[in-house]
Parts: C-alpha cells; sequence; structure tokens
C-alpha cells in the first residue's frame, strides 16, 4: 500500500503579537484505505491538524503531499479545486444548506465540479442517500428531518464526488449514542467495504477503538506514548 | 442554470421581506427616472419643436455676413489712402441668381427651400392703418418648409395660388381690424402701390405678436407691390433632420456667399440651457437610484451575514472565492433585472398618466397636454443606471463573502 497522504514535518502558527503554535512538526503517512483516528485533549490541535490534512488551512511549515502531489506551492483556487475533486468533509454540525433539500445538497458539489451530466449526478446522490438510508428523505429540507439523519446526509454529500479521502471532525460529537453508533458504523464500512480512506477527529473511545490506529496529539506534537 | 445562480435564487425567495423591500426602492426609483425624464425631454423637444417648427431651419438672406470689400481697400491692402463719403450704389435688393442659387440648394439632400420676398407695408381699413410685414410666397413650396397651413384656421395658403390678389392675416390682426374672411382691405407699399387685396386665410399660431403683425401674399404680388420684379430676400429652408442645420447651412452659406442661419445659431444660448438643464435633471434621479441601490446593499449584507456558515461549508467543499463572489453579485443582478423590468413597467405607466394631465399654461386660451418623450434611449439609461448601482452595491458583500476564511468559521463552531 501506498501513502495517500503524506505530511512531512507540518507546522503552522497562527502570526499575530503573541504567536500561537497549533501543530508542529508533524509526520504522519495515510494508507490507501486506512481507517485513522485522531485523538487528543480539547485544544490540542487535532482539529488544527485535520485542516491542514484537508487543505482548508496552509501550513507555515513543512509540506503536504495528497495522492503523490506536493501541494505546498498550491494557491486557493488550486486547493479549493482539491478539496473539490479529492476531499470530503463531515463535520461536527452538519452544515447543509437550509434551503436545499437534502437531496439538492447532495448535488451541489457535484453540480460544482460539473463532470457529470446533472440526470447522472441526480441518480448518484439517489444512491447515496439510499445506501445512507435516506430514501424517503431526499426532498424533505434539513430542519425536517432527525440529527443523525441529517449527519448521514452531510456524509453523502461528502462522499458526493467519490473523494479519495474523507475528512470527519467529531462527526458523533453532536449525536445521541443511538444515532452516534450508526454515524461512526457508516464511516467503519466506508474503510472496509468501499475502499475509502478515513481521518477522523474523534472523542469518541469506541469509534477510535474500531480504527486501524490512534494518532495522538498533545499541544500541537504528535505524542508517540499517547495510549487510550 | 449555473450553481451560484440557483443559491443566489434561492437565497432571495427565502428572504421574501427584504427582497421585496429592496426591489421596491429600483422599481420606485426607475419608475421615477422614467417619469421626471421623459417630463423633462417631453418639454425640451416641444420647446425645440416649437423652435425648429416656427421657425426655419436655415434662412438665406440677402445680407453678408461681412462687408463687401471697396475695390480701393483690396487694390491697396495696407492702405495710405482712406475713401471717405462713399456711397453704395443704389441697387435693387435681393439675392442675386436667386433661380441657380435656390436650384444649387435644392440639389442637396434632404431639404426643401421655399423663396420668398418679405418687405413692409400698411394696410388700411375703415380709417385705421397698421405697419405690418408682408411676405410674398410661393403657396405649394411654402407648404413644404412652413407650419403656416397648419395654423390656418379659415381658407387655404392655396387661395394665394388661386387668387393674385389674396391675403392672409393673423387672427390678432383680423380682431383689431374686425376683418373676416372675404373682407377687403388696402395694402400701401413704401413705394407709394396702393391695392386692395381679399382676407383669402387667417391663422392662429398663439403668438400674439406674430398673429398681429405676419401677413402672406402671393409672390408675384409681393414683387409688384414692393417693386422688385422677379427678385427675392430671403430663402427659407427646412430639413429632414433639423439636426444638421449647423453644417448645411455652412455649406450653402459656402457656396452662395450669402448668410445663411440655422436655427441652431440663432437660440445656442437656449440650446446650452437645455443641455445644463438635462445634466442637473440626470443628476437628480440619478441620487434616487442611488439610494435605492443602499436598500439592495443591506439585503444582500444581512444575507452574506446570516450565511457565513455556508460559505465557510461552500468553501471548504471546494467552492472558490470567485464562486461565492458570483453568488452574491447575481443576487444584486437579479434585483436589478426584475426591479427594472417592473420599474419600466411602472415608470411606461406613470408616462402614460402624465400624458393624460391636461394644464392651461397662464395667458394660453387652449389646454395642453404634458409634453411626454416616449423615447427608447430613457429606458436603457434607467436601466442601465439602476443595473450598475445595484451591482455596485452587490460588490462589497460578495467580495466580503469571497474572503470568508472557512477554518475561521469551523474553528469558532467547534
Amino acid at each position: 500500500m501506498s501513502a495517500i497522504l503524506l505530511a512531512e514535518q507540518v507546522g503552522r502558527v497562527l502570526p499575530g503579537e503573541v504567536p500561537v503554535t497549533l501543530v508542529q512538526d508533524v509526520t504522519l503517512a495515510v494508507e490507501h484505505g486506512e481507517f485513522v483516528a485522531i485523538m487528543g485533549p480539547s485544544g490540542s490541535g487535532k482539529s488544527s491538524l485535520l485542516y491542514l490534512l484537508g487543505l482548508l488551512d496552509t501550513p507555515t511549515s513543512g509540506r503536504i503531499l495528497l495522492d503523490g502531489q506536493d501541494t505546498s506551492g498550491f494557491g486557493e483556487d488550486e486547493l479549493a479545486t482539491t478539496r473539490l475533486e479529492k476531499l470530503g468533509f463531515v463535520f461536527q454540525f452538519h452544515f447543509l444548506l437550509a434551503e436545499f433539500s437534502v437531496l439538492d445538497n447532495v448535488l451541489l458539489p457535484m453540480r460544482r465540479l460539473a463532470v457529470l451530466a446533472e440526470n447522472v449526478a441526480r441518480q448518484r446522490a439517489e444512491h447515496l442517500l439510499d445506501q445512507l438510508g435516506l430514501r424517503e428523505h431526499w426532498h424533505k429540507r434539513p430542519h425536517q428531518i432527525s440529527g443523525g439523519q441529517r449527519q448521514r446526509a452531510a456524509i453523502a454529500r461528502a462522499l458526493a464526488n467519490d473523494p479519495l479521502i474523507i475528512l470527519a471532525d467529531e462527526p458523533t460529537g453532536n449525536l445521541d449514542t443511538r444515532a452516534g453508533a450508526n454515524v461512526r458504523q457508516i464511516l467503519h464500512d466506508l474503510t472496509r467495504e468501499f475502499g475509502k480512506t478515513v481521518i477522523t477527529v474523534t472523542h469518541d473511545l469506541t469509534f477510535a477503538k474500531a480504527a486501524d490506529r490512534q494518532i495522538g496529539i498533545v499541544d500541537g506534537l504528535i505524542d508517540p506514548k499517547w495510549r487510550m | 442554470m449555473s450553481i451560484q445562480l440557483g443559491i443566489a435564487l434561492t437565497h432571495l425567495i427565502h428572504r421574501k421581506r427584504s427582497t421585496l423591500v429592496s426591489l421596491i426602492g429600483i422599481v420606485l426609483g426607475v419608475a421615477f427616472f422614467l417619469a421626471v425624464s421623459s417630463l423633462m425631454r417631453g418639454s425640451e423637444r416641444d420647446f425645440i419643436k416649437r423652435l425648429i417648427d416656427n421657425s426655419p431651419h436655415i434662412t438665406v438672406s440677402d445680407e453678408y455676413r461681412n462687408p463687401a470689400i471697396q475695390p480701393a481697400a483690396s487694390r491697396w491692402p495696407d492702405g495710405a489712402v482712406e475713401v471717405r463719403r462713399v456711397k453704395p450704389l443704389n441697387e435693387v435688393r435681393g439675392i442675386r441668381g436667386h433661380v441657380q442659387k435656390l436650384a444649387f440648394i435644392e440639389s442637396l439632400a434632404g431639404l426643401r427651400a421655399a423663396p420668398t420676398l418679405v418687405g413692409s407695408v400698411v394696410l388700411t381699413f375703415a380709417g385705421r392703418t397698421q405697419g405690418v410685414t408682408l411676405t410674398g410666397a410661393i403657396p405649394a413650396k411654402m407648404k413644404q418648409v412652413s407650419t403656416i397651413e397648419e395654423k390656418l384656421i379659415d381658407g387655404s395658403l392655396d387661395a394665394l395660388a388661386a387668387n393674385a390678389n389674396g391675403i392672409i392675416i393673423g387672427v390678432g390682426l383680423a380682431r383689431k381690424f374686425e376683418l373676416s374672411m372675404g373682407s377687403v382691405l388696402n395694402v400701401a407699399s413704401p413705394t407709394g402701390q396702393v391695392r386692395a387685396l381679399k382676407i383669402v386665410g387667417i391663422f392662429r399660431t398663439g403668438n400674439a405678436s406674430y398673429d398681429e403683425t405676419q401677413t402672406f401674399v402671393a409672390l408675384k404680388r409681393a414683387q409688384s407691390l414692393l417693386d422688385r420684379p422677379n427678385r427675392i430676400n430671403r430663402l427659407i429652408i427646412q430639413l429632414d433632420d433639423p439636426y444638421t442645420a449647423r453644417d448645411v447651412a455652412a455649406q450653402i452659406e459656402a457656396r452662395t456667399g450669402y448668410k445663411s442661419v440655422s436655427w441652431l445659431e440663432a437660440s445656442e444660448d437656449l440650446m446650452s440651457v437645455l443641455f445644463v438643464r438635462n445634466m442637473i435633471m440626470y443628476s437628480v434621479v440619478s441620487a434616487i437610484l442611488v439610494v435605492a441601490a443602499f436598500g439592495i446593499y443591506n439585503t444582500i449584507s444581512t444575507i452574506v451575514m446570516e450565511k457565513t456558515h455556508d460559505i465557510a461549508i461552500l468553501k471548504s467543499m471546494g467552492f472558490h472565492a470567485r464562486d461565492v463572489r458570483r453568488i452574491f453579485l447575481a443576487e444584486g443582478v437579479i434585483l436589478g433585472l426584475i426591479g427594472s423590468a417592473l420599474g419600466l413597467l411602472l415608470g411606461v405607466g406613470l408616462m402614460a398618466l402624465l400624458g393624460q394631465v391636461e394644464i392651461k399654461p397662464p395667458g394660453a386660451t387652449e389646454l395642453v397636454h404634458l409634453p411626454i418623450y416616449w423615447g427608447y434611449e430613457q429606458y436603457l439609461i434607467a436601466a442601465g443606471f439602476a443595473l450598475i448601482s445595484a451591482m455596485g452595491a452587490a460588490y462589497l458583500p460578495a467580495r466580503k463573502a469571497g474572503q470568508v476564511q472557512p477554518v475561521a468559521i469551523l474553528r469558532g463552531m467547534g
């Protein structure tokens, strides 16, 4: 297996009168189809690391290679295009657009990428929602469905453009136990059955245990001695 | 439909109230713009039309712009000799070679010319006398260059051709002398001739002085009365496009040598006043649209603020900054387009309504409609300005939206 995502001595410092170090000297390789859980106490920099790995933020030192491509020279537009084509995000909050139906929300990334014809994209979105058990909720608006259903819709949206990697930031953090278990199962299945690579930040121990690998972050550094 | 436009429309549709308020701003702005512009331009055109219609577009008279140079002065330009008490030749005045000059003028495209002989005579009737201006004209040609035929309330210009002793007078003079159609009055010329002429037409222009002092007879009659056989002293020219008058006048003057005055030259001061008036009018009505643009700015700014999370998620999903900018610019364009379209409709309605208004100006005898100008360029200016204001108003919030950093928003939420 080859590293699909490679971080080399990545650091991120917020500039200011008193510079704040969010992440420092992180070197990390994620293999294709791997399920990685990033853990750590609050404010340890795990979300910041996820944003860097997801190309939402750019490191102030080091570099990130995605799918063998060095992203350090990328401008904002190139980074956005890379995110659109290769990455999918699931956040603690579903962040579905309130005015759009569940189906339209899932269609958004496909419409922006504009590779699939509208009817093909629609079929794909319906298929994704179907697989995630949202068959009857296509035409509902986000506020008309439950929290767990919304998070599943967000996962469907993250999968829309068939990304290489799904990055999840505490995807179960805002859900009740049952819905959380459901979302956990889905992300787990994605790696096992569909060969997706999943990197998730989580506090959820059960979730982390199911992962192939757990990475502990303390004070912005990978803690090699970190144990659950 | 592009995804950006779809999102823009969805935003607007879900904010009906503020969308409606900013739309109303643009609609009223465009409508008032049109109403005021059509009135101002209408009155301007009405004014110019009167100016153009009631005065010849070009008048060629038997005068020169500069006095003729004396032979001695051209022989010795540095002139050590000054010839005093030079008395000009006693000549029969008029445009020399007018047949050829008229033929040349008529060879130019897009104009009609009429030769006239203008002089002063004294009218006497029932012991009363009045000095008037007598214009000798060929009715068939005069009709093409003057609106006098339309102003006749009785009789016709052609009657002058039929009756060599006919005269057409104004309604003011008729009232003053208690004359009516068929009355016969005596006309005395400066050369001493007296002729009895019969009234074959009465006109009313609305200009009291004109109606009292102008009279028309056949050209031949004027030539004999004024003792200037085969002479004319004025060429009246009417153009298809009055705004070419200046060029055509210059062309005629260069060729004939006689002074040719265009209506533009004759009323230059008025034209510059009208121009300034238009500038003021457009500044004021544009201000209405600028105010309306603030409504759009307000609406779109609010949407951008409310939708920061949506913008963050769109950008994290892979939307470029310019995609996001386009969403909000599109909202401005949509508001501008719909607002202009409705505003144009309302404006046209207002214009039609204003066009129905009848007023009686002080001193006038008849009701007149407010002059409304229906020219299409006003719609273009109004809609174009509304659209530009709307886009300008949308630009600032759109730029702000494009600058949203998803990480900053996500961090705040986490």
